[in-house]
């Protein structure tokens, strides 16, 4: 069987919303009818194979093909399956996903991983602002899974971060892990301005000491055993994380101590 | 450890008698915890002190032993280790035991950290609790579907799996050794333990694996629940209904705790067959068992059964 591909029908004149298309929801489903499916497009309804070429059987496997920069919403929800977007993706990538796996080669949009729960992410290229961060209003972001960028992060990465494990390959924005609650951000570059901004809990990961608020408090170089395993579920994440060398010295600086002081930016050769 | 049937037909291999009797087993609860540190003497300081003062339910709660060695690329965190397993009789017991053993020997040792050694199972706290020995300063990092709690201590960090998988097990296999002299005797479970201990997912709980002290149902004293085994106790055979037969001057138990019958079996095979290497010509005379006539445990781990094939 060949996966269920949606491939784009030129440039579309508006978001289209392919919250509908995940593995759960086409389960059984053939390409014919899964062409017949109403989607929101620009906010009205229209018939999923106006705005895209479906063919494959697989429900499986999903791929997306074509411009994908305004399909918003692609694996909202998902529990199984996999997803592929061949190029760029647009905003809520992998909102509330709880399973499966979602690989986009090109860039992703805001609010990636926005509350998502568990599953894995890969973006190839970069993502926007507020990725695993929660929804406006929501109190709670991404609170499990894995999310792994290639490229740079925008604002916001990682706000209020519940659980679960971000890697950014490249630089994030700032304000990255601000009102983080828990959980781990991994950023491999730079970090930008107010990162750390009322952390409350959860782990920041850098490789050279980021601009933080003096709200933050050096504990010193230590030997931290829980790195080594940390980094051996890299092992999935692929290059540039798997082939880190191993090294469970860090410098640990804790903050932000104007709400609580208890998460940790651990900076680490 | 226990009362005796007396042989009805025998089993000689290299000269020494195999009695056709059982070892009586019981159901138990275990877990395996791995224990690494910086290096190996201090992951043996601590898989030794957890494991001490654990040679038999009676008195201490669990039986426990270390298991074996790990090398760094055997354990969860890549540093030298020891895989403890401990035993209790009921699953309430396991858990205290191994809550309060994990917090006196474990995480007071330098550099230890401490991890589950079984996947599956029952889940039971190994740090949960102990997480609050951090009095708030204790993270939690989830990796995988794994919590580790990591405890600032004074050398650092404690890290430690939030849980331990408790499994049923099996307790209480065992065989006598019977020789013509003591030193004899312990020459000869020495070999047998030195054997039993490259076997996987078995302990042999009493000091160094042998107890001399093997212990029968109830006393005549009321207050006691068990007593000396007088039916293999040398020193007083002439006014006792005995098992000893004449020219045995020392009589040596190992008792065999494991994760399942198989293992257990297992073990006894390999500790038997090593006291019979040296057979009759080393003053290894007989090989005998403990049991309670097949009334209390589920497990019965006959002699004959187990060395069959071996004669």
């Amino acid at each position: 069987m060949s996966a269920l591909t949606f491939t784009a029908r030129g440039m579309p004149a508006a978001d289209i919303d392919c919250g509908g298309l995940t593995c759960d929801s086409l389960a059984g489903k053939s390409a014919a009818e899964v062409a017949k499916l109403p989607i929101l497009v620009g906010g009205r309804q229209t018939p999923c194979g106006d705005v895209f070429d479906v063919s494959g059987s697989d429900t499986m496997q999903i791929v997306f093909r074509g411009n994908g920069a305004t399909c918003n919403r692609i694996g909202a929800g998902m529990t199984i399956g996999s997803i592929r977007v061949e190029g760029d993706a647009g905003d809520h990538l992998g909102l509330q996903m709880k399973g499966g796996k979602i690989t986009v080669t090109g860039n992703a949009g805001d609010f990636a991983a926005c509350e998502m729960k568990r599953g894995r992410i890969v973006v190839q290229g970069n993502v926007g602002d507020s990725a695993g961060a929660p929804l406006p209003g929501n109190k709670k972001g991404m609170s499990g899974g894995m999310l792994v960028v290639h490229g740079n992060a925008g604002e916001r990465l990682a706000d209020q971060l519940r659980r679960g494990q971000i890697l950014v390959a490249g630089n994030a924005g700032a304000y990255a892990a601000s009102r983080m609650i828990a959980g781990t951000l991994v950023v491999l570059g730079t970090v930008g301005a107010h990162c750390g901004h009322a952390m409350r809990r959860g782990s920041l990961i850098v490789r050279q000491r980021p601009p933080l608020p003096a709200t933050f408090a050096d504990c010193g170089t230590h030997t931290l055993a829980f790195l080594p395993l940390l980094m051996a579920s890299w092992k999935e994440a692929g290059a540039p994380f798997a082939t880190l060398p191993v090294n469970p010295r860090a410098q640990r600086w804790m903050g932000d101590t104007g709400n609580g002081g208890k998460a940790e930016v651990l900076v680490w050769a | 450890m226990s009362e005796s049937t007396a042989p009805a037909r025998n089993m000689v291999i290299n000269g020494t008698v195999i009695d056709d009797t059982f070892a009586e087993g019981f159901g138990m609860r275990g877990t395996r915890v791995i224990i690494t540190a910086q290096n190996h003497r201090w992951a043996f300081n601590a898989a030794n002190a957890m494991t001490g003062f654990a040679t038999s339910v009676i008195a201490c709660g669990v039986e426990a032993g270390i298991e074996r060695e790990l090398a760094p690329s055997e354990t969860p965190d890549g540093r030298p280790g020891y895989s403890v397993l401990l035993f209790a009789a009921g699953s309430a017991v396991l858990i205290k035991q191994l809550e309060t053993r994990m917090g006196q020997c474990v995480l007071t040792s330098p550099t230890s950290a401490a991890f589950s050694g079984i996947d599956g199972g029952d889940r039971i706290n190994l740090g949960k609790n102990l997480r609050f020995f951090g009095d708030g300063f204790q993270q939690s990092k989830k990796i995988g579907n794994k919590r580790y709690w990591r405890i600032p201590v004074m050398d650092g960090e404690f890290l430690v799996e939030e849980t331990a998988g408790m499994v049923r097990a099996v307790g209480g296999g065992n065989f006598l050794v019977l020789a013509t002299s003591q030193p004899e005797a312990l020459a000869a479970c020495e070999a047998a333990i030195d054997a039993m201990k490259k076997l996987p997912n078995v302990v042999m709980p009493f000091p160094g694996g042998v107890v001399r002290s093997g212990s029968k149902v109830g006393s005549k004293y009321k207050a006691l629940m068990a007593s000396t085994n007088d039916a293999f106790c040398p020193t007083i055979r002439g006014i006792t209904r005995s098992d000893i037969s004449p020219g045995i001057e020392s009589v040596m138990e190992i008792v065999i705790d494991g994760l399942t019958e198989a293992d257990v079996r297992e073990a006894t095979r390999v500790g038997v067959q090593a006291c019979c290497d040296i057979g009759a010509k080393g003053g290894i005379r007989r090989i005998s068992a403990g049991n309670y006539g097949g009334k209390l445990g589920q497990f019965q781990f006959h002699l004959h059964d187990i060395m069959g094939g071996t004669q």
